[in-house]
């Protein structure tokens, strides 16, 4: 068996695919975030509309797209394949478990809150980037954005998405490293800072936005 | 102390089993998990029923085969003892207590509570050793240990291989146990000439005996009888990544 299959048919190898596909979309927050924080300038837009517009028409951002949604599908597609063979590994459960005595919700649920973040995207990908990239193109984005949040029901449901993806991020993030090896080495603090940062500072900085703008407008 | 006993009972490897409800009346405090289950069996035996079975051995917590489900938790309530070395003092009077097998399809159940676990043999066997020619004893100082190395190495080496690790993961993995064993050889210079293979095979063997992958739940730390700590999963991931990328 070459290097790379028994890499892939190795358990501790498709974890790893996890871990390095999870940092690689967690990346892709940091920028997304990035980007919708001008959507506070009190600008009406112009900025935001300005950084939406170099998004959908600078020729590079096509490739970069296409590799975000195929690590979106990896993740999931690797994601769900561990499941499935983790649960086989125990085919009759236990009348009593007491797991809440040993470990954390969200190491146990992520297969839940991973259904409830994908479920989300979908939602989120229609609402705007369909809308303006090929139903609208002509549209401000600042103005979809505006009328998709102007529906409360939505917004709660995007809060409580966000909620769910702190929770997979609150596992996930330092799951990541503890599958490259570094955690419990001298690098601990630092992963254990950065993971606050993504699991806490980014889901509120995104949940802000539709409250931010039921309030303003 | 009077306890209400839920017990799986299994007649033999292909058979359905299921929980047996029992009664024990007037036990010491002081007596142990298994002494409980010894004055069950005297019971059952007097009455003419199958005792139920249980593996143990050493009773002092360094053999580990004596691993149960015991209420939910691996080897009972407590952090860092074996079954063995629960006592019956933790519980309260008339508590209703559901005892279980160990449950993972590379552990089938043998009997009631006794569990196959040569799938761990299979995976000491895969690599979990140090090939040398045995010839007379080493000078003591031949191999010079750094001492936190040496150190780190005896917290791995104290895995009983119980099997706690697995009964409790969510998803069934071997991780603990296995990190442990490569981990111990990692960490010493006599396990060096070795350790690339090492960790592929006994990973390979893992996987191969149907155990989950290990999703860092952190359960089995929690629960090992040894304080086994994940740390020697972290390790045993560099062992993986160093062995690939070399
Ligand atoms: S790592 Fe701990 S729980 Fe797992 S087999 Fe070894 S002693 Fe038992
Ligand atoms: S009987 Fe040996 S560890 Fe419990």
């Amino acid at each position: 068996m070459s290097k790379t299959t028994s890499f892939l048919m190795s358990s501790v190898g498709r974890k790893m695919i996890m871990a390095l596909s999870g940092l690689f979309l967690c990346s892709f927050l940091v920028v997304h975030l990035y980007i919708n924080l001008f959507l506070f300038k009190s600008d009406y837009g112009v900025e935001f509309d300005a950084y939406s517009h170099f998004m959908a028409t600078y020729p590079l951002i096509r490739p970069i797209e296409i590799v975000l949604f195929l690590g979106f599908l990896l993740h999931a597609i690797v994601g769900i394949w561990l499941w499935l063979m983790n649960r086989r590994a125990r085919p009759v459960k236990y009348e009593v478990l007491k797991a809440s005595e040993n470990s954390a919700l969200s190491s146990r649920i992520m297969w839940v809150t991973g259904i409830v973040v994908a479920a989300f995207l979908v939602v989120h990908i229609n609402s705007f980037f369909i809308t303006s990239r090929f139903l609208t193109p002509e549209r401000s984005m600042f103005v979809i954005v505006r009328e998709v949040f102007r529906n409360p029901w939505y917004d709660a449901f995007y809060v409580v998405a966000l909620g769910f993806l702190a929770y997979h991020l609150k596992h996930g993030f330092q799951s990541a490293f503890q599958t490259f090896g570094l955690r419990g080495t001298r690098y601990q603090r630092l992963i254990d800072l950065v993971a606050m940062i993504f699991w806490l500072l980014i889901p509120i900085g995104f949940a802000a936005m539709p409250l931010y703008f039921l309030w303003a407008y | 102390m009077n306890f209400t006993l839920k017990i799986w009972r299994q007649k033999s490897r292909t058979d359905e089993g299921k929980l047996v409800t029992y009664t024990v009346r007037d036990i010491s405090p002081d007596a142990s998990f298994l002494e409980m289950l010894d004055i069950l069996n005297e019971t059952l035996v007097r009455r003419g029923e199958e005792p139920v079975a249980f593996d143990h051995d050493c009773r002092e917590g360094i053999c580990g085969s004596c691993g149960l489900m015991i209420e939910g938790r691996a080897h009972g309530p407590h952090r860092g003892s074996a079954t063995c070395e629960l006592r019956m003092r933790s519980f309260e009077d008339d508590d209703t207590i559901t005892v279980e097998p160990w449950r993972a399809r590379p552990f089938p159940i043998i009997k009631d509570l006794v569990v196959d676990r040569t799938a761990f043999d299979r995976i000491m066997a895969a690599g979990g050793y140090v090939s040398v020619k045995t010839g007379q004893a080493p000078d003591a100082n031949a191999i010079p240990v750094p001492k936190h190395c040496a150190e780190k190495a005896m917290d791995a080496a104290v895995c009983i291989g119980c099997g706690a690790c697995v009964a409790t993961c969510p998803n069934g993995s071997a991780m603990l146990f296995v990190a442990a064993k490569v981990s111990q050889l990692a960490l010493l210079p006599q396990g060096h000439a070795e350790r690339k293979e090492r960790v592929g095979r006994m990973l390979a063997q893992m996987d191969a005996e149907g155990f989950g992958a290990c999703s860092n739940t952190y359960a089995c730390e929690a629960e090992c009888p040894k304080q086994i700590s994940v740390e020697h999963i972290a390790r045993l991931n560099r062992e993986f990544i160093r062995a690939k990328v070399s």
